[in-house]
This record gives structure tokens, C-alpha cells and sequence, in this order.
């Protein structure tokens, strides 16, 4: 029984959906032209052809094989997955949470993992002075100090969950949650600083800055599983998110499980950010701007808005770390320093100046 | 019977809200729930598309046990207009799409396009397919929400106070429209109201609850003003007028 037979196709619609697909396909583009100047800039400076023959397997020089291969891709690589992951997570919180301010750091994710960190340092002794050319500080034991990182990050993940299982998962209760924890693992990480000596000290504060130059292959591989699952995991639930878009009654009408979609959504929002705190430290804003951006160019339908935001985050923090690799090189500015500095002023936009009606 | 309720008990917080409510409504039928500010219309109207299990009852929708159903069955067999309604930066057409969500697979097809687009066109919306909700009227929005409710291809519709906000043409073309939808597509439709003129010009029959209870339910001409005054505690005159009869609360009132 279909009550509208009569109906056609508009090719005014049919454009405008070939538009969002057209940016998609911009993205992807893009993102393969980062990747190819990120790994061809530095101070070795390796021309694009090169590059481009290694990625193929067809590398002839064999000092820039070593440098691509140890060094330049599996950071840009973990830049890229890192902004894809933080920047998706961030566009479905904004949903999840109905609050256009959401991300996976609204509810105190990355506070958590800092705390983690802090007490790894402090209290398992992964802290050390080392005396290598990158720098003179180190962690020990970076496997301990991310494990650590990353149980904090889920037990606050968690906490709050259960909180919302107990209140009814509302997005007030999350926010409001979130933003109590996060309070509170600051001041555990506070007082953690207030107890540590100098070298702890300073092995927490360079911990929290968030650096894709931490990752190698293994952290690039396990990142790339959980990143590549969670986008999956949102795009399938695209049409839940509109739905909620449209207001929580609305979605129930279609059929929608609206507290549930909210809990496996932020469970799996906060699984992919502890992933990538606790492996590259606390890179800010991204997971914020980036669906901003994407949103203001093609909207809220989430059947674009999700693979959009995945693609401009990766984008974004591949262009930002370049940019911070080269800025004071041979120096090596951490990315976060660079996406807060970016970010922070688009938030303060964006809290005084709402979408106009 | 397009709609059968039987018996419906729902409990809040300790306190009994309805107790021991029915209605059936058939085919190409508008029934008006209507009572005064917190009887429990709204939370009837949730337990008929399942959003809230009631402690006691039964709905059945053409014979199907709604509370035997999972989520997107019930979706397709109940299409729902929510009385608040979110603007998002989404156009007229990709919202009215949603509509087809409990009935899509993996990817959207032509046909959910084209019956999109001849939801559109049956409610005069077709010009503003690209429009977002956040540039529409309150007017222009719930034709939006209700053309997603029609996209469903339910049985029933279920409107909770679907004219609540908007201005009296609106009104009046919104509860025509709905009217002749629910003829042509021989759908039954539920929905609650306050204005009682309204509801006595637009649907088929009404139902006054009162206290958790139904207090009378009938073919609208068979209201008496006694009905009015004991629902809403206010005395008023039914008058004729050309060819409708009117609700006129009596000055003694005030």
C-alpha cells in the first residue's frame, strides 16, 4: 500500500545531495594530498615522486624509505586517525548530547586521562630523566603510563554511564556528569603535580600536551581498529541521530531506542577518545571545530555529516602537525598547542554568535 | 476496527494517572482526545504508539498486539507528530525522509525519494523541499512533521496537539488537510486538542477525559453543553452557526 505513486525525484534535490557527495570526494582528496606534503616536508626534505613511489612499495632511495617508513608516515598516519576519531566522536556527542558545544571532552575524558597519566608518573614510577636526542625527559614506561591513562578515561566513561543508566539518559544528566568528573580529575591531577618532584612534574605537564610524534606502528595499527570501527559504528546509526535531531518524541515515533542509542553512542564516543588521549596525550578542540565547520558547509544530516567530520578532522590535525613540525623546526611544536590555538577562538565564536534563524 | 484500546492503566510516580481506558476508532475517522491541562492525553497517546507500557490493556492496531511489536514495526503501523517539534539545519525534504526510516535498509531508494516527494506535493510543500526547518513558519514545520508521519504509511496517526501554536489559518488549513489525508487514505486519526470549536468542526467524534477515566465518548453532535461543564468546570451555551456548533463559555464564568 503506497499512498503517493504520484510522486518524482526532484533533480533539485538530487543535485543537492550530488553536492554534499562532491565535498565528500573534495575531503578525500585533500586528505591524500596532506598525507603526501606531510610526509615529503621536514627538515629532510623528500620530493612528492619519492613519496609517492614508497607508498607504492617502488622506493628507491633508501635514506628516505627509512625516514618514511620509521619516522614521517606512521605519524601522519596517527595525526590522521587521531583528527578522524576525535572530529566523528565530537559530531555525534553534539547529537547525543543535543548540545552544540558537545565533544568527547565535554565529559571529562581527557581530564581523566591526564590524571591517569599524572599517577602513572607519579605513583608507578614510569617517570624518568632520560638523556636522548629528542629529549631530555622521558617515560619509561610508555605501555604503563597509557594503560593508566586509559583506565581513567574508561572509568569515567563509565561512571557516568552508570550515573545516566540510574537518572535516565538524559542529556542534561551527561553534560552536567561530565563536567563534575572532569572537575575532579583535574584536581586529582593537581594535587598529583603539588606532591611530584621536578622530573615528575615536568613528565606530567609534557604528557598532557597531545603529540602524534608518540605513535609507531603497533599504536597507528590498534588506532586504526578502533577508529575505523567507531566511524562504522556511527554511520550505521545515522539515521538515528537525525532522528534525535528531530526531537527525542519525534524519534521514538520512528522507532528509535533513544536512550539506548545515547548510551552506546557515548560509550563508544568515549572508547575511541581514551584510545587516542591515552596513546598521544590530550589534543583539544578538534573533536569541537571540526563538525562545526563540516555542519556550516553542508548541514546536519548525519548521512553526510559523519564521514565529513571524520575526513576534515583528519585533515585539520595532519595539516596542524605539519604545520607545527615546521614552524620551529628542527624543533617539533606538540599539535595540541596548535589546535587550541585554533580552536579556542572558534569556540568563544561560536558561543556568541548561534546559527542566525 | 482500525484502533482498538482496551482498559488502560497507567501509574506516575505512585499516583494513578489513567484508569481503565478505551476507545475504538475505524477507518478514515478523526477522533479528538480532549480534557483539561494534565488528564493524561498526551501520556495516551504515548501508550498507544508503545512509547510508554502501560500497567494494564491492550492496543490493537487491524488486530496486531501493539505491545507484542519491536520498535520499527510499530513505526510503520503508527505514524507519530510529537506536539514539540526541533528545527535543525536540515532541509523540508531530508526531514520528511526520515519518515521512511523504519521502513529503509542500508541505502535510501527511489521509491522513498518519490513518495517524499508526493508527501511533499500533497501538503503544499513541494516549493519549499530545499527550504531548512530553521528558515520555516510554525505553519510550514508541523505540514513538514505530519508529511513524515504520512511517508510512514501507518494506519493510524497520532497528533498531540497538532494546532497548539499556530495562528488561526493555519489552524484551519492544517485540520483540513489532515481531514482529507485520513479520508483519501482511509488512515484513522487520533489527536489531542484544546480548542473545542476546532475539534468540534474537524473530527469525526470526540472523547473527554476526566480524571483518569473516560467521561463521555460519542459522534460529536451528541455533546451537550452539561458534557462541557462537567469536564472543564466552566459553564457554557452550544450554539448552531451556520451549520457548526460552536463552544461559548457563559459570562458568568469569569
Amino acid at each position: 500500500m503506497s499512498h503517493f505513486d504520484h510522486g518524482q525525484i526532484p533533480a533539485e534535490y538530487r543535485a543537492y545531495v550530488g553536492r554534499k557527495a562532491f565535498f565528500l570526494v573534495v575531503l578525500t582528496l585533500l586528505a591524500c594530498f596532506l598525507l603526501i606534503a606531510a610526509v615529503s616536508l621536514g627538515t629532510v626534505r623528500i620530493p612528492a615522486g619519492e613519496v609517492l613511489l614508497s607508498f607504492l612499495g617502488l622506493g628507491q632511495d633508501a635514506r628516505a624509505e627509512i625516514i618514511i617508513r620509521s619516522i614521517r608516515l606512521p605519524h601522519a598516519l596517527a595525526a590522521m586517525l587521531a583528527g578522524a576519531g576525535l572530529a566523528v566522536a565530537g559530531a555525534a556527542m553534539q547529537s547525543i548530547l543535543r548540545n552544540p558545544l558537545g565533544s568527547p571532552f565535554t565529559l571529562g575524558i581527557s581530564q581523566a586521562g591526564a590524571c591517569g597519566a599524572a599517577f602513572a608518573i607519579m605513583l608507578l614510577g614510569t617517570g624518568t630523566m632520560q638523556s636522548t636526542q629528542a629529549s631530555a625527559l622521558g617515560i619509561a614506561n610508555p605501555y604503563l603510563t597509557t594503560l593508566s591513562a586509559f583506565v581513567a578515561c574508561m572509568a569515567a566513561s563509565l561512571v557516568i554511564i552508570a550515573i545516566a543508566r540510574i537518572r535516565g539518559a538524559s542529556p542534561e544528566v551527561m553534560v552536567l556528569s561530565g563536567v563534575a568528573l572532569g572537575s575532579l580529575f583535574s584536581a586529582g591531577t593537581m594535587f598529583l603535580q603539588y606532591i611530584a618532584d621536578d622530573v615528575q612534574l615536568a613528565n606530567m605537564v609534557f604528557w598532557a600536551f597531545g603529540d602524534v610524534s608518540r605513535a609507531g606502528w603497533p599504536e597507528v595499527g590498534f588506532m586504526s581498529l578502533t577508529v575505523m570501527a567507531a566511524l562504522l559504528f556511527f554511520v550505521m546509526n545515522r539515521w538515528n541521530y537525525n532522528a534525535i535531531d528531530a526531537g527525542d518524541e519525534t524519534a521514538r515515533g520512528l522507532g528509535v531506542r533513544v536512550e539506548w542509542v545515547r548510551l552506546w553512542g557515548m560509550l563508544v564516543a568515549s572508547f575511541v577518545t581514551a584510545v587516542i588521549v591515552s596513546f598521544l596525550g590530550i589534543i583539544g578542540f578538534v573533536g569541537l571545530i571540526c563538525p562545526h565547520m563540516v555542519r556550516r558547509i553542508i548541514g546536519d544530516d548525519h548521512r553526510f555529516l559523519l564521514p565529513a567530520s571524520a575526513l576534515a578532522g583528519a585533515c585539520l590535525l595532519l595539516a596542524a602537525d605539519t604545520a607545527a613540525r615546521l614552524m620551529l623546526a628542527p624543533r617539533v611544536l606538540p599539535v595540541a598547542i596548535l589546535t587550541a590555538f585554533l580552536g579556542a577562538p572558534t569556540f568563544l565564536y561560536l558561543l556568541i554568535r548561534r546559527r542566525s534563524p | 476496527m482500525i484502533l482498538s484500546i482496551n482498559d488502560i492503566h497507567v501509574d506516575y510516580k505512585g499516583r494513578s494517572v489513567l484508569e481503565g481506558l478505551g476507545l475504538n476508532v475505524d477507518r478514515g475517522q478523526v477522533l479528538t482526545i480532549l480534557g483539561p491541562n494534565g488528564v493524561g492525553k498526551t501520556t495516551l497517546l504515548r501508550c498507544i504508539n508503545a512509547v510508554l507500557k502501560p500497567r494494564t490493556g491492550t492496543v490493537m492496531v487491524e488486530n496486531a498486539d501493539v505491545f507484542r511489536m519491536e520498535a520499527g514495526e510499530i513505526a510503520r503501523r503508527l505514524g507519530y507528530v510529537a506536539q514539540r517539534n526541533d528545527a535543525g539545519r536540515m532541509t523540508a525534504f531530508d526531514a520528511v525522509l526520515l519518515g521512511r526510516k523504519p521502513h529503509l535498509g542500508w541505502k535510501v531508494s527511489g521509491n522513498d525519494l518519490r513518495m517524499v516527494d508526493g508527501a511533499l506535493k500533497q501538503l503544499g510543500l513541494e516549493h519549499l523541499a530545499l527550504r531548512h526547518l530553521d528558515e520555516m513558519s510554525g505553519g510550514e514545520l508541523q505540514k513538514v512533521c505530519i508529511a513524515r508521519a504520512l511517508v510512514q504509511e501507518p494506519s493510524v496517526l497520532l497528533l498531540d496537539e497538532p494546532t497548539s501554536s499556530l495562528d488561526l489559518k493555519n489552524q484551519m488549513e492544517i485540520l483540513r488537510m489532515l481531514c482529507l489525508v485520513v479520508r483519501q487514505h482511509r488512515l484513522a486519526a487520533v489527536m489531542t486538542m484544546h480548542d473545542l470549536n476546532m475539534a468540534l468542526r474537524f473530527s469525526d467524534s470526540l472523547l473527554f477525559i476526566r480524571q483518569g477515566k473516560v467521561y463521555w465518548s460519542g459522534p460529536k453532535k451528541e455533546l451537550t453543553s452539561h458534557m462541557v461543564e462537567e469536564v472543564y468546570g466552566v459553564p457554557v451555551d452550544l450554539l448552531s452557526h451556520r451549520g457548526h456548533t460552536v463552544v461559548v463559555p457563559r459570562s458568568e464564568a469569569l
